[in-house]
């Protein structure tokens, strides 16, 4: 199997390949990895990916998944434009 | 707007929650991003299994259309919100929204998180390609919007929904090439696999996906065999000519919202990842703020729908609601909830909410 052809995120396009690299850097928490990579921070939010990440940071570091901290989620839960937020601002005054 | 009591999900768990909080006298407002209400039902054309009580042998469209014409019941205290995500929870019980690229606030006493599921997706190379699709998206593909995902398919885990999906591409003509399971033996019931492999569908244990191949889109599958170890055995590889490459390798709790309001979660393995630490009364570690259905930890709808009736008869009382005879139906609720966790199916299940340390 070459990780390099393994995607992970497919809104961010990070292979295992690319999460990889980052562990052998030392790199080993979602909140990291997102970071520097924006593994979890497309349209998903980390809905597709998230797990899996959860699991190669698990398999790696040979770390029980029940351990391996999940990454911060705040609001929103998708993009959206700020056209909207201002435009219900303004029905507001 | 303010609402007594918001729910944010329309399937079987959020359905029957507001079916209860109806009939109690409680106004409700359901939100569901997608174009029906009724979530995993809408396209549910199979019989259910169980206790004629929890509609066994009803289709789940059928369970549905029942469950909403309960809901017309009530319409000056019931508002729907289809087509509408809700994109943020705050600790005030600020909900806010997103329908036709128009952003609103709303607000509520205590809000329901009924939110489902989402699929887990699967690492194997060229995973990225076009035909590459989860089971749930094939079979709203198929039931809800009467498309054929492709000719001829793979699938992938031997859960109830390989098995049920494999069998409705069959009925729509669909060539099913093969089932494989990482596992050593099939995972949902062995009714299901019995009927597809009388059909004909190969079913192959210890193995798993080892790459797609294609160059626009799939044209063939590698699939080998795995050890005891679930790692894949060099020179067991074997070729099938497919063009969709169906992933059915269970589901995970859609928790997001609750993890933006810091409710308490915990990662329990048997109930499908990150679940919220709720209650016996399905109240989560956040006052007022409830959670049923599979975000609590992936069971059926039949389940779904009992937890979704206990929630929304406990978010009435924490409101102040006068329940008649509610403690004899709570305890009934949890009862009909307990049978259908019995036998060996229900074990993992029982060992997940065992962990939690909740009667649920």
């Amino acid at each position: 199997m070459d990780p390099k052809h393994v995607i992970i995120c497919r809104c961010s396009d990070v292979t295992l390949a690319d999460l990889i690299a980052l562990f052998e850097q030392g790199y080993q928490t979602f909140e990291e990895l997102k970071r520097i990579k924006r593994v979890g921070m497309g349209p998903c939010q980390a809905n597709t990916c998230g797990k899996m990440v959860q699991w190669e940071i698990s398999k790696y570091f040979n770390q029980p998944l029940e351990e391996v901290p999940f990454h911060n989620m705040r609001p929103l839960t998708m993009g959206i434009k700020l056209k909207e937020i201002m435009e219900a601002k303004n029905r507001e005054e | 707007m303010h609402k007594e009591v918001i729910i944010i999900g329309a399937g079987p768990a959020g359905l029957t929650a507001a079916s209860q909080l109806l009939k109690i006298g409680v106004e409700v407002m359901l939100i569901d991003r997608n174009d029906l209400v009724g979530g995993q039902l809408t396209k549910q054309t199979h019989m259910f299994f169980g206790s004629e009580k929890q509609h066994a042998s009803k289709r789940g469209i059928d369970i549905l259309t029942m469950l909403d014409e309960k809901l017309k019941q009530y319409p000056n205290k019931l508002t729907v919100f289809t087509q509408t995500t809700v994109v943020g929870l705050y600790n005030d019980k600020v909900v806010t929204c997103i329908k036709d690229d128009r952003y609103f606030k709303l607000s509520a006493d205590a809000i329901i998180i009924a939110t489902g599921a989402s699929e887990k997706s699967l690492p194997f190379e060229n995973n990225d390609l076009p035909g590459v699709y989860a089971a749930g998206a094939v079979q709203t593909l198929m039931n809800v919007y009467g498309v054929k995902p492709g000719h001829k398919v793979l699938m992938v885990g031997s859960g109830n929904i390989g098995l049920i999906v494999s069998y409705q591409l069959m009925q729509a003509g669909v060539h099913v090439v093969g089932l494989v399971e990482a596992a050593d033996h099939i995972s949902g019931y062995l009714v299901h696999a019995s009927k597809i492999k009388r059909l004909g569908v190969d079913l192959w244990m210890n193995t798993s996906v080892k790459k797609a191949i294609g160059v626009d889109s799939v044209e063939a599958v590698e699939i080998w065999q795995l050890d005891d170890q679930w790692q894949g055995i060099p020179g067991t590889e074997k070729q099938l000519e497919v063009d969709t490459i169906c992933i059915a390798v269970g589901l995970a709790p859609l928790t997001e919202l609750l993890q933006q309001i810091g409710a308490e979660v915990v990662y329990i393995r048997e109930l499908g990842g990150n679940v919220p630490r709720v209650n016996k009364h399905y109240e989560t570690s956040i006052n007022n703020v409830f959670a049923c259905g599979d975000v609590t930890g992936i069971e059926e709808a039949s389940s779904a729908m009992i937890a979704g009736e206990i929630t929304g008869i406990e978010t009435a009382l924490k409101l102040g609601y006068h329940v008649p005879n509610h403690t004899a139906k709570l305890t009934q609720l949890h009862c009909d909830l307990d049978t259908l966790r019995q036998g060996p199916h229900g074990s993992k299940i029982r060992q997940g909410i065992a962990k939690l340390g909740v009667q649920l």
